[in-house]
C-alpha cells in the first residue's frame, strides 16, 4: 500500500467502525493496534446497544447509534451474536417507578419505543427476578453483540475496501498529519485517535482516566433471563465518578450464558481483580435474581473503560495538530456508540452535514473542574 | 431533560470486607492430596504444625493412587496414606479450590490502608458451600492433566484419555470383553493396556507413536539412571496379555456412528484400521499451574519455578510434584517432603522451631528428586510428539469441545487470545484446559491468562456467601 489517506490508531469497536466508514467512502485506510484488533475494552465489556437519557447529548448520540446498528444487523453474520433481547431497566420502589416514568416519557418524546409494566408483568416477563418489583421499563429496541467478532468484522470489511491492517504495531506518538510506530513514521491527510482507554497516551490533553469494571461470565442457562436487565439506579452508579459503585445488571447472551455486571472503580491501570467489588456486585445481582446464587461462573474478568469527566466522548478535530483527529474517550457505552461516532467523525472530515449535533463532543470543550 | 433516580438506588456504598462467612485458620494450607501433597503434609504436621489439605476427590491419593478401598493400592501407597492419617494434618476431602490470593494483595485492592496483612487465602467448595482457608504456608501439589491431541473422531463417544480409562477401572467401570486400542505415547500407555487387560478387555494393539531409535536410545539412558524401570515395563509389557506393541505408529482418525467402532492406524508408510469397541489415548501429561498463577507464581514454560526448598517466586508458597514438571511419583514424595520440611523451619509460632530435616534426609531427597527429573528429561526426549500429529486435524474436527470451535475456524498465524476472541475457543467451562495445550502444540500459541475462578464455582460462592445465607440476603 502506498502512503494512506487515512491512519486509525486503535483497532477496537471504534477504531473498527471508524476504518469501516472511512473506507467505504473510497479513503485508503491503514489501522494500527498495538495487540490485536477488537482486544481491548471491546473485549472486556458486555456488548449491550442500549439508548441511554443521562444527558441530551448521549441520548442523540446512543439512539443514532442503534439506529445505525439496526440498519447493520442484516449484514452481521450469526458469530456477530445478535440478539434483540431489549432492555427491562427495573424500579425497586415507589420512587424509582417515577424516575422510569419519566424515562418512558423521554424517550416517547423522542421517537424511542418503549412501555412501562407493571411488578406482575416484571415477574411474567423475567419469573428469575425477585418478586415484587415496583414496575418495569421495556426497550425492545435495545439489542446484544459479541464486541470483538464485530470489530473484526468491521475491519474485514474496510480491508474488503482496500484497507490495511497492522496488529502488535503500538503508536508511539502523533505530529502533524503523521504518527511514529515501530519507529516508522507514516503519514496520512487524517490521523484518528480512537486508542481508547491508552488515547491520552498519544494526546496527553485528553480527559481521559481508565475506570475499571468487573463482569462474570456463568455456564449456560438457556431462558434463565430474556432482557438485558438493569436497575434504574444503574444510570447513578455509571454517572458517579468519585466513588467505587457496583450495580445490577444482568445479560442473556446467544449462548445461553449469562453476563454478570457491573462495578465501576477509579484506581488507575491496576488490573488485578478486586474480591472485595466482585463479592459487591455479585451479591447485588442476587439481591435482585436470588436463583443466580447456585449458578456457576465460569471466569470473571476485568477491564477499562475509557472515562471523561462529562461522561461524554471525545469526537472531532483535536486542533494542536494538523490533519488529527479523535474518537476517543466512550466510558461504558462504546459499542452502542460506535457506529455513530464513525458516522459523525467521517460526516466532519468529508465535510459532510452531520446527522449529530457534533458541538457537545469536541475534544477541546472545556470541563468543569468538578461535577 | 434526563430522568434521573433518586440518590437512594445506590446500594452498598459501605466497604465490604475482602472476605465474609466462615473461615478456617491453618499455620500450613496444602492444596491437593496427591502423592506430593500427602507428604507435604505429613512431614509438616508430624512436626507439630497445623496443617490443612484440600483435595477435590473424596478419598486422598491423587490421580495415580486413586482407589476405592485401601486394598487396592500398592504397599508403599497403602503406607503413605496411613502415615498421613497419623500425622495429624486435616483433610478437607471434596474440597474443590477455586480461587486464592495473597492476603497483601487484597488489602491493597480492596484500598484498605494501614499494616498490610500477612498470609494468603484459599476459597474451596465443599459440597456447595464456601470455605475459606487463612493460611501462612501455602503448598501446591496440584498434580497434572492429561494431554489430548485432536483428530478426527476424537470426540466420539469411547474415545477415552489413557488416565480417564484407567479413572473409570478404579471407580468400578468394566472393560470386560471390550475390544481396545490404546494409542499415544508415553508409558502410561503401557500401564493402561496391562490393567485393561487384567480387566479382561481384549487390548488389540498399544500403538507407541515414538520411532524405534528413540526408545532404544530411552532404554539405555534408563540402564544408566534407573535399570529397575526396564524390568517394570518387562512385566506391563507381559501383563499386556496378546496384545501388540507397534512402536512408531499413531492413530490418524477414529470412526463410527454412535461410538467409536475403529481406528485409523498409520506407521507413517502405510495406514490400516483396527476395530474396536474403545480407543484409550495419551499424549503425555501438562502440569496444573492455574492456582500458582493465581498466586502470582512465576512460571516457566508451562512449569512452576522453585528453587532448592520447592520455594515459588512467592515468599511463603511452595510447590511440589507435577506443576514443577512430569518426573513421576517418586519426585512428587520427595518434593512434597523437601517442600513439608521447609515450611515447618519457617512458620509456626515463636518458640516452636522448626527444622528442615536432618542432612543425610535431606541429601536423599535431593538425590532422589535429582535422579527423576533426570529420568524425566530423557523420557521427555524419547517420547518427543512427532509433527505428522499436527497435520491430523481437518477443517471440520473440534478443537474446542466447550464451544464446538474446530479447525477449519482458526487462522494458525492469529494468538491464542486473538482465536478467542473472535471464535471463542477456550471459553467454556474448561477454560482451556483442554484446547490451550493442544492448541499450544499444534499452532505454538502460548500465554494463556488465568482468572478467577481457577474451577467453576457457583454465583455465591464468589459473592462470599456460606450456607444458605445468599438467597435471604
Amino acid at each position: 500500500m502506498g502512503r494512506p489517506d487515512a491512519i486509525v490508531v486503535g483497532g477496537g469497536i471504534i477504531g473498527a467502525a471508524c476504518a469501516y466508514e472511512l473506507a467505504r467512502a473510497g479513503m485508503r485506510v491503514l489501522v494500527l493496534d498495538a495487540a490485536c484488533v477488537g482486544g481491548g475494552t471491546t473485549a472486556a465489556g458486555m456488548g449491550h446497544v442500549v439508548v441511554m437519557d443521562d444527558s441530551e447529548a448521549q441520548f442523540a448520540l446512543s439512539a443514532y447509534s442503534t439506529r445505525l446498528w439496526h440498519e447493520l444487523e442484516p449484514e452481521l453474520p450469526r458469530a456477530a451474536e445478535v440478539d434483540r433481547c431489549g432492555t427491562l431497566w427495573v424500579a425497586e420502589d415507589d420512587e424509582q417507578l417515577e424516575a422510569l416514568h419519566a424515562k418512558h416519557a423521554y424517550y416517547l418524546a423522542r421517537g424511542v419505543e418503549a412501555e412501562v409494566v407493571d411488578g406482575a408483568d416484571v415477574a411474567r416477563l423475567e419469573p428469575n427476578l425477585r418478586a415484587p418489583l415496583a414496575g418495569g421499563l421495556r426497550v425492545p429496541g435495545d439489542r446484544v453483540v459479541y464486541p470483538p467478532y464485530v470489530a473484526r468484522w468491521l475491519v474485514d470489511r474496510a480491508r474488503d475496501l482496500g484497507a490495511t491492517v497492522r496488529e502488535g504495531c503500538a503508536a508511539e506518538r502523533l505530529e502533524d498529519r503523521a504518527v511514529v510506530a515501530g519507529g516508522e513514521r507514516l503519514e496520512a491527510d487524517v490521523v484518528i485517535d480512537a486508542a481508547g482507554v491508552a488515547a491520552a497516551r498519544l494526546i496527553p490533553d485528553l480527559p481521559i482516566v481508565p475506570r475499571k469494571g468487573h463482569l462474570a461470565i456463568t455456564d449456560r442457562y438457556p431462558g434463565f433471563c430474556r432482557h438485558q436487565l438493569v436497575e434504574l439506579g444503574y444510570h447513578k452508579s455509571a454517572h458517579t465518578m468519585t466513588s467505587e459503585s457496583v450495580a445490577f445488571n444482568v445479560q442473556p447472551r446467544a449462548t445461553g450464558q449469562l453476563l454478570i455486571g457491573s462495578s465501576r472503580e477509579l484506581v488507575g491501570w491496576d488490573a488485578s481483580p478486586n474480591r472485595s467489588i466482585l463479592q459487591r456486585m455479585l451479591r447485588r445481582a442476587m439481591e435482585f435474581m436470588p436463583g443466580l446464587a447456585r449458578l456457576t461462573v465460569i471466569r470473571t474478568w476485568v477491564g477499562f473503560r475509557p472515562a471523561t469527566p462529562d461522561k461524554l466522548p471525545l469526537i472531532g478535530r483535536w486542533p494542536a495538530l494538523e490533519g488529527v483527529w479523535v474518537a476517543a474517550g466512550h466510558e461504558g457505552l462504546g459499542i452502542t456508540t460506535s457506529l455513530g461516532t464513525a458516522r459523525l467523525l467521517a460526516d466532519q472530515i468529508l465535510g459532510r452535514e452531520p446527522a449529530v449535533d457534533p458541538a457537545p463532543f469536541r475534544p477541546d470543550r472545556v470541563f468543569a473542574p468538578h461535577e | 431533560m434526563a430522568a434521573t433516580p433518586p440518590a437512594a438506588a445506590i446500594p452498598h456504598e459501605a466497604a465490604a470486607p475482602p472476605t465474609a462467612g466462615w473461615v478456617l485458620h491453618a499455620e500450613i494450607a496444602v492444596v491437593g492430596a496427591g502423592p506430593a501433597g500427602i507428604a507435604a503434609a505429613s512431614r509438616a504436621a508430624e512436626a507439630g504444625r497445623d496443617v490443612v489439605v484440600l483435595d477435590a476427590a473424596p478419598r486422598p491419593g491423587g490421580q495415580i493412587w486413586r482407589h476405592r478401598r485401601r486394598e487396592e493400592l500398592p504397599a508403599r501407597a497403602r503406607a503413605w496414606l496411613e502415615r498421613f492419617d497419623r500425622s495429624g494434618a486435616r483433610l478437607i476431602a471434596g474440597a474443590q479450590v477455586v480461587d486464592a490470593w495473597t492476603a497483601a494483595d487484597a488489602w491493597a485492592a480492596a484500598g484498605s490502608r494501614g499494616a498490610a496483612p500477612e498470609g494468603f487465602r484459599l476459597v474451596a467448595e465443599v459440597d456447595g458451600e464456601r470455605l475459606e482457608v487463612a493460611a501462612d504456608r501455602v503448598i501446591l501439589a496440584t498434580g497434572a492433566r492429561e494431554l489430548f491431541l485432536p483428530f478426527p473422531g476424537w470426540t466420539l463417544p469411547n474415545v477415552f484419555g489413557v488416565g480417564g480409562a484407567q479413572a473409570l477401572v478404579k471407580a468400578g467401570a468394566s472393560f470386560a470383553g471390550k475390544r481396545v486400542v490404546v494409542a499415544g505415547s508415553g508409558p502410561l500407555l503401557l500401564a493402561v493396556g496391562a490393567t485393561l487387560a487384567s480387566q479382561g478387555a481384549r487390548v488389540a494393539v498399544v500403538a507407541e507413536q515414538a520411532s524405534r531409535a528413540a526408545l532404544a536410545r530411552f532404554g539405555a539412558a534408563l540402564l544408566l539412571r534407573s535399570p529397575g524401570r526396564i524390568a517394570q515395563a518387562a512385566r506391563l509389557r507381559s501383563a499386556l496379555g496378546g496384545a501388540r506393541y507397534a512402536v512408531g505408529c499413531w492413530v490418524t482418525r477414529a470412526d463410527g456412528d454412535d461410538a467409536v467402532r475403529e481406528v485409523t492406524l498409520t506407521d507413517g508408510r502405510r495406514s490400516w484400521t483396527e476395530p474396536c469397541d474403545v480407543l484409550c489415548t495419551g499424549y503425555g501429561l501438562v502440569p496444573n499451574t492455574e492456582l500458582a498463577e493465581m498466586l502470582g507464581c512465576g512460571v516457566d514454560g508451562g512449569r512452576v519455578r522453585v528453587d532448592e526448598w520447592q520455594r515459588t517466586s512467592v515468599a511463603g508458597v511452595y510447590c511440589a510434584g507435577e506443576p514443577t514438571g512430569i518426573a513421576g511419583v517418586d519426585a512428587a514424595l520427595a518434593e512434597g517432603e523437601i517442600a513439608g520440611a521447609h515450611a515447618v523451619a519457617t512458620s509456626g509460632a515463636a518458640g516452636t522451631p522448626g527444622t528442615a530435616g536432618a542432612a543425610d534426609d535431606r541429601r536423599r531427597l535431593f538425590r532422589i528428586r535429582r535422579r527423576e527429573h533426570g529420568v524425566a528429561r530423557a523420557l521427555e526426549r524419547a517420547f518427543t510428539l512427532r509433527a505428522e500429529l499436527r497435520d491430523l486435524p481437518r477443517g471440520d474436527t473440534i478443537l474446542c469441545r466447550c464451544e464446538d470451535v474446530t479447525r477449519g475456524m482458526v487462522d494458525p498465524a492469529w494468538s491464542f487470545r486473538q482465536a478467542k476472541l473472535y471464535t471463542r475457543i477456550g471459553m467454556g467451562p474448561c477454560q482451556a484446559r483442554v484446547c490451550g495445550p493442544a492448541c499450544e502444540f499444534l499452532f505454538g500459541w502460548r500465554g494463556q491468562t488465568t482468572r478467577v475462578p481457577t474451577a467453576p464455582a457457583e454465583v455465591r460462592t464468589l459473592a462470599g456467601e456460606s450456607g444458605g445465607a445468599g438467597a435471604e440476603g
